[in-house]
């Protein structure tokens, strides 16, 4: 079943079928929801009524695009916000992390390296109402005993942050740990030997070298977060980032504006997966 | 006797290029058959035709004196030890064995049993139970090799398995690969580039170049009566000179070289007539090293030298001379017998060989 | 240890600890114990199992999360079945740029929100939808037809958004097979599906192992799907939990829940690693 190894002719063709076949379904979905964007309709589905741009840039009743559609550009605004923050703290934790785990032997570290993969192993959902609990919790006592109403500890962008940053802090993690594990020590060896300093051989010669990993890790904690929805769901307070203002929407019925929000948002995130790939190619 | 394998006009072609051009040989039952060749002749392209990975573009495969071209790989009577060995990781050393003779729906008890024999064979009896990575590369070598043997093959086929063994080791196993094919009485295909595995454990050897066989003969053949310059360059060591042909006298000739050198070659039936270039080998080991020039008045090539290094390398040690007549340099074998122990750079010595052991080719014959 | 390692590792281990104790450990310790108490009066309450006999007493939740449960593994191996052929075409048999290509093509769709993807399927499959549709135009049936809100499209749902998590580490593992193994199986008598089962499969385990893992946690912690092509009855338990969180306010037996989901998670994902031989940092890290 390799190229080397000779097969009949109806089973390469069926093989081939099948995997056409997958593409297909894979593909499916996103293709209507493209199309459906540009219907002239009030609804995303057939018949056909024609071609239109009025669900992006439409700024009359009842066809207001994306771009004049207030709640839904603010609430792209909060997620980007989320996203840039959660990515932020990730990756600094992550090289933080990798550090640790790749450069130092100490006990309890098999330990620390288990419960730091533990929050993929963790639903969404339980990350989510654990972090609400535990922060209630704090709020209450804090309330009981001082009389102080702790305001970012009740659901709402900090609580967000945090539940997201919990589990995408591992991913980080994970990607920056792989690449300086492929590190060269013998290169910061050589930068103390030309007479550099500790910090100084790590600041130029291996945080360059993880570069590629960090915007990576950056990139791929943006985006899951973006478009995270079961731990936000839990932990969101009045102002809705993207995933769950679209979702409220939905439950009432949807209008071909989401898709032409879906579309942008495809359109983004094809954007930053290509950036990544190309800033790692040049690697 | 009908040969175990026969290729006829074998050829292979990959888009442009042409990896086999019409090779064709027979290897009699029992036999030990190497294919010499530098890397990308295209020896591992006709290893992998007779396995079955790769449908020749022309020509036919026989084993046995039957064509196998219809036959998948699965279904061929031939065996193969890979580069790389491709022992099964997931799976420890009895199970490894048995594989084929799961395959070929044996009972248990006797997988056990043949298993357990050709373990005893190889003479590592009861380590069916070790995985693969607990073994030695040695170790390794020999399971690979029992994996096939073990079904009986009619053909052993293998891609240079001794490749990734380091020297000592490589040393021993030439040595225990030989004994193995005589004790399995089993016709073994052996592909490689070290012409030291080729020439110790081969009764033929096909040197192969650019997708064609160069010469196929014995070791000693290739040796002492290479056909090609491509094959006297390749196996052993040569010094080598491009010269023209100043008098021939049946196959005795007369050469001058580029450099100026008078040497006197023989042409073994090659067609050299005067006034054509030609290619001179002369082994380092043909040529007799001498304090006094009186020991080699019977060589018809003399000359006297000054040392211009000693290349010590235990009993392959050689010295470098550079002669008088044409300022070039020579490499010589330098005897250990202790006549030599004081011999330094810079000492006037005499060298001679036979004509007989100057081969001369046409220039430009491939 | 020298002074300045020493300091480093601190500086190191700390953000490390304030993360996992802060985020993980103390708020789950947190929600255990108020899943552990039962609400006796205004503002009092009392340490007891009562949530959890809630849960084990009330036919429709013990229901609700053995149906979560079997539709996760049931979506789980749907998606190995349907992803290792694919996974195994583009490790072993595609070449070069096709190969690439193909990878590509499968990481596309795991850029776009899961909510984006549902609302595709949303599109496809309701009564005014795609399929129906074309299914009317062929003449295969009369009226419009419903193909939303049942069991089949929650499945197809789950199975579409999982796909990535499974694809991604069996290519990585299929591709760490050497051809030459695969190449050495035939040589030696064996055929197709004896490879199949013998040497490929084996060798897939980790891979195998690691991609039902991720599948089944994101199956089973699923909400969006279940909602959205299931309906309001899809009974799927992290509606319960939403529920009781946000709508019925009853934190104490939302907590419990809670920890039903997480201990059946846990246990699944211990007894998978158990039974194959693998351990988490060798599937995860």
């Amino acid at each position: 079943m390799i190229p080397t190894i000779p097969q009949s002719r109806p089973f390469r063709f069926a093989y081939s079928a099948y995997v056409i076949l997958f593409f297909l379904y894979l593909a499916l979905p996103l293709l209507v929801v493209t199309v459906f964007a540009f219907n002239d309709s009030q609804f995303p589905s057939l018949p056909w009524e024609g071609f239109t741009w009025n669900w992006f840039f439409g700024d009359s009743a009842p066809m207001i695009g994306v771009f004049h559609e207030r709640p839904i550009l603010r609430a792209i605004g909060t997620s980007a916000f989320i996203g840039a923050a959660v990515s932020l703290l990730a990756v600094a934790v992550g090289v933080s992390n990798a550090f640790l785990f790749t450069r130092h032997k100490f006990r309890g570290r098999g330990l620390l390296y288990v419960l730091m993969l533990l929050p993929l192993v963790i639903p969404g959902i339980v990350l989510g109402i654990s972090i609400l609990v535990f922060s209630s919790t704090v709020a209450n006592s804090v309330w009981d005993s001082m009389k102080w109403d702790l305001e970012v500890l009740r659901p709402g962008l900090t609580l967000v942050i945090l539940g997201q940053f919990s589990f995408i802090a591992t991913i980080a993690t994970l990607v920056i740990s792989a690449r300086l594990q492929k590190f060269d020590q013998t290169l910061e060896e050589a930068a103390l030997n030309l007479g550099a300093t500790r910090l100084t051989a790590v600041r130029t010669i291996t945080i360059p070298y993880l570069a590629p990993a960090m915007v990576g890790a950056f990139v791929v904690a943006f985006l899951m977060s973006f478009e995270n929805f079961n731990t936000t769901l839990m932990l969101v307070g009045s102002d809705a980032p993207l995933t769950i203002a679209m979702f409220d929407r939905l439950k009432e019925g949807s209008t071909p504006l989401l898709n032409a929000v879906s579309l942008l948002l495809m359109l983004g995130s094809s954007c930053l997966a290509l950036i990544m790939i190309a800033f790692q190619r040049r690697d | 006797m009908t040969p175990d394998l026969e290729c006829i006009d074998l050829t292979k072609r990959f888009g442009d290029t042409t990896a086999v051009k019409e090779v064709s040989f027979s290897v009699p039952p029992g036999s030990f058959f190497s294919i010499l060749g530098p890397s990308g002749c295209g020896k591992t392209t006709i290893m992998r035709m007779i396995a079955g990975f790769l449908q020749p573009t022309s020509g036919d495969i026989l084993i046995k004196g039957k064509s196998v071209l219809d036959v998948a790989p699965n279904k061929r009577p031939v065996n193969m030890v890979f580069q790389h060995l491709a022992l099964f990781p997931m799976m420890n050393v009895a199970d490894n064995i048995g594989y084929g003779l799961r395959r070929a729906g044996l009972p248990k008890a006797e997988i056990t049993r043949k298993v357990g024999e050709v373990l005893d064979r190889i003479g590592l009896p009861g380590i069916g139970h070790r995985r693969v990575d607990e073994l030695s590369g040695g170790q390794k070598q020999r399971v690979a090799i029992a994996r096939c043997m073990v079904l009986e093959p009619d053909v052993l086929l293998l891609d240079e398995p001794l490749g990734a063994l380091d020297l000592k080791l490589r040393e021993r196993m030439k040595i225990e690969l030989k004994a193995l094919q005589a004790d399995f009485d089993t016709t073994f295909v052996y592909i490689t580039h070290d012409q030291s595995e080729a020439l110790v454990m081969s009764d033929q050897i096909a040197v192969m170049n650019n997708g064609r066989f160069e010469q196929m003969g014995t070791a000693r053949d290739l040796y002492y009566r290479p056909q090609t310059p491509f094959v006297a360059g390749f196996v052993g060591d040569s010094n080598r000179w491009s010269g023209r042909v100043e008098r021939a006298e049946g196959d005795t000739l007369e050469l001058r070289t580029e450099n100026g050198l008078l040497i006197r070659g023989q042409a073994h039936g090659r067609a050299l007539a005067p006034g054509s270039s030609a290619e001179i080998f002369v082994r380092p080991e043909a040529v007799r090293l001498s304090r006094n020039e009186g020991d080699l008045s019977a060589f018809d090539n003399r000359m006297s030298c000054r040392v211009t290094s000693l290349l010590f390398n235990a009993a392959a040690s050689r010295v470098l001379v550079r002669d008088a007549e044409s300022d070039g340099e020579i490499e010589v074998s330098l005897p250990q017998s202790g006549e030599f122990d004081g011999l330094s750079r810079g000492d006037e010595v005499h060298i001679g060989w036979s004509g007989d052991q100057a081969n001369c080719f046409p220039a430009g014959a491939g | 240890m020298r002074e300045g390692t020493r300091i480093g590792f601190i500086l190191l281990v700390t953000p490390l600890l304030l993360w996992l104790t802060l985020l993980i450990v103390i708020p789950h310790i947190d929600m255990l114990l108020i899943s552990l108490r039962e609400r006796v009066g205004v503002g009092e309450y009392q340490f007891s199992a009562a949530n959890y006999l809630t849960f084990l007493q009330e036919p429709l939740y013990l229901w609700t999360f053995l149906r979560t449960a079997v539709m996760s593994v049931t979506a789980t191996l749907i998606t190995l079945l349907v992803a290792f052929p694919v996974a195994y075409y583009i490790a072993k048999m595609a070449k070069g740029r096709v190969k690439s290509l193909l990878f590509l093509l499968c990481l596309v769709p795991f850029w776009v929100s899961e909510l984006v993807r549902t609302f595709g399927w949303m599109i496809l499959l309701r009564e005014t939808g795609i399929v129906s549709s074309l299914l009317q135009y062929l003449g295969l049936v009369d009226g419009p037809v419903e193909m939303l809100y049942n069991d089949a499209a929650i499945m197809t749902g789950l199975v579409y958004t999982s796909m990535l998590f499974m694809v991604v580490p069996l290519i990585t593992t299929l591709g760490s097979l050497d051809d030459a193994v695969i190449e050495a199986g035939y040589d030696l008598g064996g055929s197709g599906p004896s490879i199949l089962r013998e040497i490929i499969i084996p060798h897939a385990m980790p891979g195998i192992v690691s991609g039902c893992i991720v599948v089944f946690m994101l199956s089973l912690g699923n909400y969006l799907t279940p909602t959205m092509l299931g309906g309001k009855d899809s009974l799927w338990f992290t509606e319960l939990i939403y529920s009781q969180f946000i709508v019925r306010f009853n934190w104490e037996l939302g907590a419990a829940f809670g920890f039903v989901l997480l201990f059946l998670s846990s246990f699944i994902v211990w007894a998978m690693l158990r039974l194959t031989g693998q351990t988490l940092e060798k599937t995860m890290g």
